[in-house]
């Protein structure tokens, strides 16, 4: 009877529990909501992040990193490859690339590019450019002179499809080298930035230019489980030579977006506060007026042997009923939401230039995490009942003489 | 055997900068099975007077015992127990629990007491049919008369046998018809289950219907008259 008492009192006064329950939903919802969106748009970065030549693990020379020149490749990659073949599952992907700083330019135009040669089949698996060629062809194996380059600097080198570009870059012998290669491809990317700075060539082209013979400047790896990244890197350190090579993740290579991500997860529970602060005064003041309406009724209560303690549990049982009722509701509209946008996503192509910025996608799509959504309703539902207990406490001091003489 | 016992009770309020002395020296024992009226005019204490006998107040000086139980040495949490186990109220408003039906209303006091769920609503059951509200047993009080929410009241202060009943002018807002069907209810109640009753009131009929008449004027005892042939013990009135 406890409980039809506290869910007949909460109904008393339907247009008070409907304006509560309506701040305990919006504020679940936006909770949830706008958590999603937040992990939609930091799990957006980690993506491109990764897909943008980084991938989950690299393997560098000692010392690329800090001083990615040249002399800093790896000069015999089948030891590393046999390495691969050992440590990784079948189902783990990796390439070899060749990577420096080159100068592209043309008859009118000179860019600062990073010049990339890669295995055209194995990076087509591993980063995007393998389905970013929206003009013209994607390399082949025995492409000796086509490369391919990003629409803005296309764009900016005014120049097309079958038409030259010279790189410059310094080879092994310190000396510069530079070849004319034919656009035969041309890749858009999910940031202006990335169509700029990265031209692709073959890995045998490249390493012809630069002198490589069979040096590559990197080995990059993507896993089909993200858990497993930081095992398979200590694994693969491991069995490396400490001395010759260096395993980083994501994480390591990726630093601003790691210190994105630390700080979306503060924002988040900061967020939740806030939200939780605002509604807390709502829950406060509707119960405290519910309390105050009713004050005969508590002295009545004690009158009759209700000891203060089953009278806050009384309270705290009506707060728990608009509790449920406001989290649940809040839960599901939250969860249509995020359905509702997980098709399309949430097209900000307008603000492109600001989000790339950011490093940012053009379409974010809201991502739920199991460990949001239990924080929200955690911080709903325990706040929610430790603010209640300040009426609750006030209903139970009141003297019964007082109470029920209230008019 | 007495189950009220006060000895120079005193109580004052405040209102605003002037004190008010409510009691001002009460003593007054009550024999178990009583059927007393506390009568005065408003503002006499007589109210004051049941409150701190029900434990709902408390006194400045004096003591007072209820049912063996010295109330000066309780605290709130042993009160309420006193109030739940020994005590049902009647109070003039009929203060029953709006959104409860007339039987869940005679079953909240059972339901504090723990008393399991099937016996309280057979028990319930019983005595709204003994105050003769048979039909009424799912209506909420929105939906019963004056007469009938005080009869509830009734059934819910009788139900869990307390050893005392107090009644707050219980007649007050009712009819003399009903309010006399009432009474001659709760004299039934009195003389089947020798339930004492204590009234506060100004209702002639009420002190009538009283086998023991204490006359309260200014905050103290004025007068204390046993009807003849009533069976109550004579006056205790104590020094006033």
């Amino acid at each position: 009877m406890h409980l039809q008492l506290a869910w007949r009192n909460i109904w008393r006064n339907p247009k008070r529990t409907a304006v509560i329950m309506t701040a305990i939903i919006i504020g679940v919802w936006s909770m949830i909501f706008l958590g999603a969106l937040m992990r939609g748009i930091s799990e957006g970065m980690v993506r491109n992040g990764i897909s943008t030549l980084t991938g989950h693990i690299q393997i560098h020379h000692t010392g690329y990193r800090n001083d990615p020149v040249i002399e800093n490749s790896m000069p015999d990659p089948e030891a590393v490859k046999t390495v691969l073949n050992k440590v990784l599952a079948p189902d783990d992907m990796w390439t070899f690339r060749v990577r420096v700083n080159a100068v592209a330019n043309n008859a009118r135009h000179t860019e600062g590019v990073t010049f990339v040669g890669i295995d055209p089949a194995r990076e087509a698996d591993i980063s995007f450019i393998g389905k970013a060629v929206t003009e013209g062809r994607y390399l082949r194996d025995d492409d000796t002179n086509g490369i391919v380059v990003g629409k803005a600097l296309m764009d900016t080198f005014e120049t097309g499809l079958g038409r030259k570009i010279i790189v410059m870059s310094q080879d092994t012998n310190r000396e510069i080298a530079s070849r004319a290669f034919r656009i035969v491809g041309v890749f858009t990317a999910e940031m202006e930035a990335t169509e700029k700075q990265f031209v692709f060539v073959t890995m045998t082209a490249a390493q012809q230019l630069l002198k490589l013979k069979k040096s590559i400047s990197e080995v990059s790896l993507v896993l089909p489980d993200q858990n497993a990244v930081a095992q398979v890197a200590k694994q693969l350190q491991a069995a490396l030579p400490a001395t010759e090579y260096e395993v980083q993740t994501w994480l390591d290579l990726l630093p601003l977006i790691r210190a994105y991500l630390d700080i979306y997860d503060k924002f988040m529970y900061i967020w939740f506060i806030v939200v939780f602060i605002a509604m807390g005064f709502g829950i406060v003041n509707t119960t405290l007026m519910a309390v105050f309406e009713r004050i005969r009724e508590f002295g009545l209560f004690k009158s009759l042997g209700m000891k203060p303690l089953w009278i806050i549990r009384e309270v705290l049982t009506e707060s728990f009923f608009m509790l449920l009722i406001g989290t649940a509701v809040g839960n599901i509209l939250s969860f249509l939401s995020v359905f509702v946008l997980s098709g399309g996503g949430i097209d900000l192509s307008s603000f492109a230039s600001g989000l790339e910025f950011a490093g940012m996608s053009r379409i974010i799509y809201p991502a739920i995490y199991g460990r949001d959504v239990i924080a929200a309703n955690l911080v709903v539902f325990m706040l929610g009942l430790l603010v209640s207990v300040y009426p609750a406490v006030k209903a139970a001091r009141f003297t019964p003489v007082e109470a029920l003489t209230h008019t | 055997m007495n189950i009220v016992e006060c000895i120079d009770v005193t109580k004052t309020y405040q209102q605003g900068k002037i004190v008010v002395t409510a009691l001002g020296g009460v003593s007054l024992s009550i024999e178990k099975g009583g059927f007393v009226a506390l009568a005065g005019p408003s503002g006499s204490g007589k109210t004051t007077l049941l409150n701190i006998i029900g434990g709902l107040d408390s006194v400045d000086s004096g003591h007072v015992t209820v049912n063996g139980s010295n109330l000066d040495a309780m605290n709130q949490s042993e009160l309420a127990n006193l109030r739940l186990h020994n005590i049902g109220f009647i109070f003039q408003a009929y203060n029953l629990i709006p959104v409860l039906s007339a039987l869940e209303n005679v079953e909240f006091v059972m339901l504090l007491q723990g008393v399991p769920s099937a016996e309280r609503r057979e028990r319930a059951r019983n005595i709204l049919d003994d105050v003769g509200l048979k039909d009424t047993y799912n209506r909420r009080p929105a939906e019963l008369s004056g007469g009938q929410q005080q009869r509830v009241a009734v059934a819910r202060a009788i139900v869990s046998d307390p050893a005392i009943v107090l009644a707050d002018e219980p007649t007050a807002n009712l009819d003399s018809k009903t309010g006399q069907g009432l009474l001659e209810m709760m004299k039934e109640m009195n003389e089947k289950k020798k339930v004492t009753f204590i009234f506060s009131t100004h209702d002639k009929m009420v002190m009538d219907y009283a086998r023991r008449l204490v006359l309260i004027r200014d905050g103290l005892v004025a007068g204390d008259e046993v009807k003849e042939g009533s069976g109550e013990s004579e006056s205790r009135d104590r020094g006033n």
